[in-house]
């Protein structure tokens, strides 16, 4: 492998893992805040692909895409509302159950609504613009995608350390009942994880989509549980982890790909989760819990 | 109840569903649907009592049927495919040549061999998958149930992505996948296997073991000062759960008679855990009673759903292809919400409560008589 | 074979930098009953819960009938936080899962009641039995072991008669009022045919008469199984009342042991327990 191509296979690693970072700090999040495997994370993330195809077939990108983030969250949310939230004393099974009902939902909605065929993804003009540097040539999407999700994750850290309603959700994440009884409203704060989940969902599904040109029902599940790899790598619950972990996979798959394991770019994942959750349980920035007898 | 009469009582029942399995192989051409829905539907039932074995009774949240069932399919594929066939089968790359040896030998055997063989077949492909469940129960079972469930189903792709990569190519006949595979003989051979594999469930979960897997489900730390093992017991559902997930693979692969690795994807095992829910999680008889239930409904009885109507002129609006999965991905969602019991809740089917409805029947009829005499 | 059943040796338990067990050691002899008193969070069920094998202490050993069941070490992390005592003492690690240490013979009960909840109290007492079963999977699903199995049935009946729960053995565990449930623990702790039972408040929310008939039921068991007790308990008169030695523990550490009037008079005890007026400060 020359150094041209090694270079660009990084490149689009870096690019691939950016836009699993952003998917992946839904997936920390919720599950920091619910302990709960928002398997319909996945599933928003697609259904966020549907919306830029219809919002584009009439709408200049300027409003199209404010419009996908805005339906995004909303469907997100609304998720929330609807199928976990009435399931907060159940047992952990049946809210997993839920999640997997409301992912089932969404891919068959998405089957009956727009068929199973492969949908063509709008191509944003100056995403797709091409550069070059030296031997390297990418569309500006690649590159656009990790500094933009450098620059969501500094506001998002940002807000989660620095803000009132990121402090709600730090002190629900620990201790559910305690900070309801300091007069933290929980669904409110659950609600706004959603949104924020969502809102990265929407931005990594434009970034993802626009490299890979077509959406179909499917779309979501593997990119969704290969971010949820991604979570538990870097530690679940944690957003540096997340990033980390989404960058980390995203690089890895590009070179399995380019060196003709392409099969196994999926199965490498999990065979990367089952290593992890064996010796190193808590991932790279997680913290380890004791359980109480 | 007497304990002679409910004896009768079960001979009674299963005689009357081995009638109609009878009959319907004898008026296969006319009941086409019935035969083929119904068979898919006790096929089904035995992976949902499967699943529910371990999800429901063991409460191990595990998602992985569907690589398990891909092993026994596959397996079962391999060894049952005619060797006449195998060039049409295997017409890209060619079959590895000791499988073809071994086919040839057993064709050679005496005809009582190839008689059982589909049976030793369908226990190869179970022992397969129990061996890949031992191999990967040490791993997974440690883990919390959230991380089980995502570790189990990441399993089942890795499955999914060995069986359909092109390295399988002379063995699995990679993503092209294996067609020409022998069925079943009649409905009564299927109903027989599937019997079995639900008798042995069904009385192994009576037994002291299986209440065992009840003791880890309600408490752990309770069930491990008690003197069980946890990971031990736990390692046991999760085998016993995958050798029949992976029979009745192998049986699926003998009914559709042809199958790709796609037909192995998480999609199926959602449509298990379907199954699972709405019978409810912890009773077998549940299991058993919803696969039949949604099978019929899915593939038959509501497949109008996927059709245009039209009454009188006026187009019903909706429907059409790919509503009936909506309807039955909302009847998930409204069982987990608002009816988490399902059809049995933890109870089993038994005479005794049989006997209580009809009386608890008989007496509301008998109280409505009663109080029309007062008035 | 010597008279003792169990012997704590040197036990401190570390959670990161918080001893909750500071150098415990007590020893209990056959059929004594023996309490272990203290405080709340003095680091009674901690204590318990090393000997049961729930956590691995940092420090020390356990032997049960002379034979070593728990033994650790400071190591990694801990090597440096360690505070405690007896620090290069101990070299080994042997580690018993709880499972294991049950099957030697030692039983338990638990402080927030663990029933499996939704199980019949027959179920429950039944379910302890399935450990000494000789059976394997297969033989239990074929019901070769049907003898086995009746014999098992029998047993929990006998069980359930004993400790006055026959009326209720068809009810789900967590329906049962509270006293019936602590019973039904210690029937189903009783079930693993233990030699030495250990009762975590086994008192705990009980009213005055109920606690004086516990006590009465407590002697019982220990003729009719020719049993070893140990018991954590708050309820001073319960302990006063059966104990044959009284630990205490303050902060983690023992400040007294001896019989029930030794401890009675005891300064330190009393102090622990009332506090002590902070003079000259």
């Amino acid at each position: 492998m020359s150094l041209t191509t090694f270079l660009q296979h990084s490149l689009t690693g870096i690019s691939l893992g950016g836009s699993y970072a952003l998917i992946a700090i839904g997936y920390t999040m919720v599950y920091g805040i619910l302990r709960l495997i928002n398997f319909a994370h996945g599933d928003i993330f697609m259904m966020a692909g549907y919306f830029m195809i219809f919002a584009m077939a009439s709408l200049p990108w300027a409003i199209s895409i404010p419009l996908v983030i805005i339906l995004t969250v909303i469907l997100g949310v609304s998720i929330e509302r609807i199928a976990y939230k009435p399931l907060r004393t159940a047992p952990r099974m049946s809210i997993m159950i839920s999640a997997i009902g409301v992912s089932y939902l969404l891919q068959n909605l998405a089957t009956y609504l727009f068929t199973a065929l492969p949908r063509a993804y709008p191509e944003i003009p100056f995403l797709k613009k091409i550069f070059r540097i030296g031997d390297l040539s990418a569309s500006l999407v690649t590159l656009i995608t990790p500094i933009l999700t450098i620059i969501l994750v500094f506001c998002l850290l940002f807000l989660i350390n620095k803000t009132k309603s990121g402090m709600a959700m730090r002190a629900v994440s620990k201790d559910f009942e305690t900070a309801q009884l300091m007069g933290i409203k929980l669904n409110n704060t659950i609600s706004y994880t959603f949104l924020i989940g969502s809102f990265l969902a929407a931005v990594g599904s434009i970034l993802y989509f626009t490299d890979r040109m077509s959406v179909t029902p499917f779309s979501g599940t593997l990119p969704g549980l290969k971010c949820f790899v991604a979570a538990v790598l870097g530690g679940i619950g944690s957003i540096p982890g997340a990033v980390v972990g989404g960058f980390l996979i995203g690089i890895c798959e590009t070179f399995l790909v380019a060196f003709g394991y392409s099969t196994f770019s999926d199965a490498f994942t999990f065979i990367l989760l089952i290593v992890i959750l064996l010796f190193r349980p808590t991932g790279l920035f997680g913290e380890k819990i004791i359980d109480k007898v | 109840m007497k304990k002679s009469r409910k004896v009768i009582a079960s001979v009674l029942l299963a005689l009357l569903i081995l009638a109609l399995f009878m009959f319907l192989d004898a008026n296969k051409a006319r009941y086409g649907m019935a035969y083929t829905v119904l068979q898919k539907g006790i096929i089904m039932a035995v992976v949902a009592v499967s699943m529910n074995l371990v999800t429901g009774f063991t409460g191990l949240f595990s998602l992985g049927q569907a690589g398990f069932m891909a092993i026994g399919a596959y397996v079962t594929a391999i060894f049952m495919i005619p060797a006449e066939h195998i060039q049409d089968v295997y017409y890209i790359s060619g079959i590895s040549p000791a499988i073809l040896e071994f086919k040839l030998w057993l064709e050679s055997l005496p005809s009582w061999v190839q008689a059982i063989s589909p049976y030793f077949t369908l226990l190869l492909g179970g022992l397969v998958a129990a061996l890949c469940a031992a191999l990967i129960g040490i791993p997974v079972l440690r883990l919390k149930s959230d991380y089980l469930a995502i570790a189990t189903l990441g399993f089942s792709e890795i499955v999914r992505a060995i069986i359909s990569s092109p390295q399988m190519d002379t063995i699995t006949n990679g993503s092209y996948g294996l067609k020409k595979i022998p069925g079943f003989s009649s409905m009564v051979q299927t109903g027989i296997i599937a019997a079995v594999c639900i008798a042995f469930m069904v009385l192994l979960l009576q037994s002291t073991y299986g209440r065992a897997f009840k003791a880890i489900r309600e408490d752990e730390t309770a069930a491990e000062a008690m003197g069980i093992n946890l990971f031990k017991h736990k390692q046991l559902s999760f085998i016993i759960g995958s050798f029949f997930s992976a029979v009745a693979g192998g049986m699926l692969a003998m009914f559709m008679r042809s199958i790709d690795s796609k037909t192995f994807s998480i999609t199926l095992t959602y449509d298990i855990l379907l199954i699972v829910v709405i019978g409810g999680i912890g009773s077998a008889t549940g299991s058993i009673i919803s696969a039949i239930l949604v099978t019929l409904s899915k593939e038959w009885w509501l497949r109008f759903f996927d059709n245009p109507l039209s009454i009188g002129g006026f187009k019903v609006p909706l429907f059409r292809t790919g509503f009936r999965m909506v309807i039955f991905s909302i009847i998930l969602l409204v069982v987990v919400l608002f009816y988490q019991r399902g059809i049995m809740g933890k109870n089993e089917f038994s005479w005794e409560r049989v006997g209580n409805r009809m009386k608890g029947l008989k007496d509301m009829i008998g109280s409505k008589k009663g109080g029309a005499k007062d008035v | 074979m010597s008279n003792l059943v169990l012997r704590i040796e040197d036990i401190t338990m570390q959670f990161g930098g918080v001893i909750a067990v500071d150098n415990l050691s007590l020893e209990i002899n056959k059929n004594e009953i023996v309490s272990l008193i203290g405080p709340n969070g003095a680091g009674k069920t901690t204590a318990f819960n090393v000997v049961t094998g729930v956590y691995a202490p940092t420090n020390g050993a356990v032997y049960f009938k002379d034979k070593v069941i728990t033994s650790n070490f400071p190591k990694g992390q801990m090597k440096k936080l360690y505070a405690g005592a007896n620090k290069d003492k101990y070299t080994s690690t042997v580690k018993n899962t709880p499972d294991m240490i049950t099957k030697l013979g030692m039983a338990r009960t638990f402080q927030n009641i663990r029933l499996f909840k939704e199980l019949t109290a027959f179920e429950n007492v039944l379910i302890a039995k399935h450990m000494r079963a000789k059976a394997n999977f297969l033989s239990a699903s074929l019901r070769i072991n049907h003898k086995e199995e009746k014999a098992m049935h029998e047993d929990t009946l006998k069980l359930l008669d004993i400790l006055g729960l026959t009326d209720v053995k068809d009810e789900v565990a967590h329906s049962l009022p509270y006293g019936q449930q602590r019973h039904l623990e210690i029937a189903r702790a009783l079930a693993t045919s233990p030699e030495l039972l250990l009762l975590d408040e086994p008192a705990a929310g009980m009213n005055p008469q109920e606690t004086d008939e516990l006590a009465a039921f407590i002697y019982d068991l220990r003729k009719k199984f020719d049993l070893t007790i140990f018991v954590i308990e708050h309820h001073m008169d319960l302990v006063m009342d059966i104990s044959d030695r009284i630990y205490v523990l303050d902060f983690g550490k023992l400040i007294a042991t001896g019989t029930p009037q030794e401890i009675q008079n005891n300064q330190r005890v009393i102090d622990a327990y009332l506090g002590v007026p902070e003079d000259g400060e």
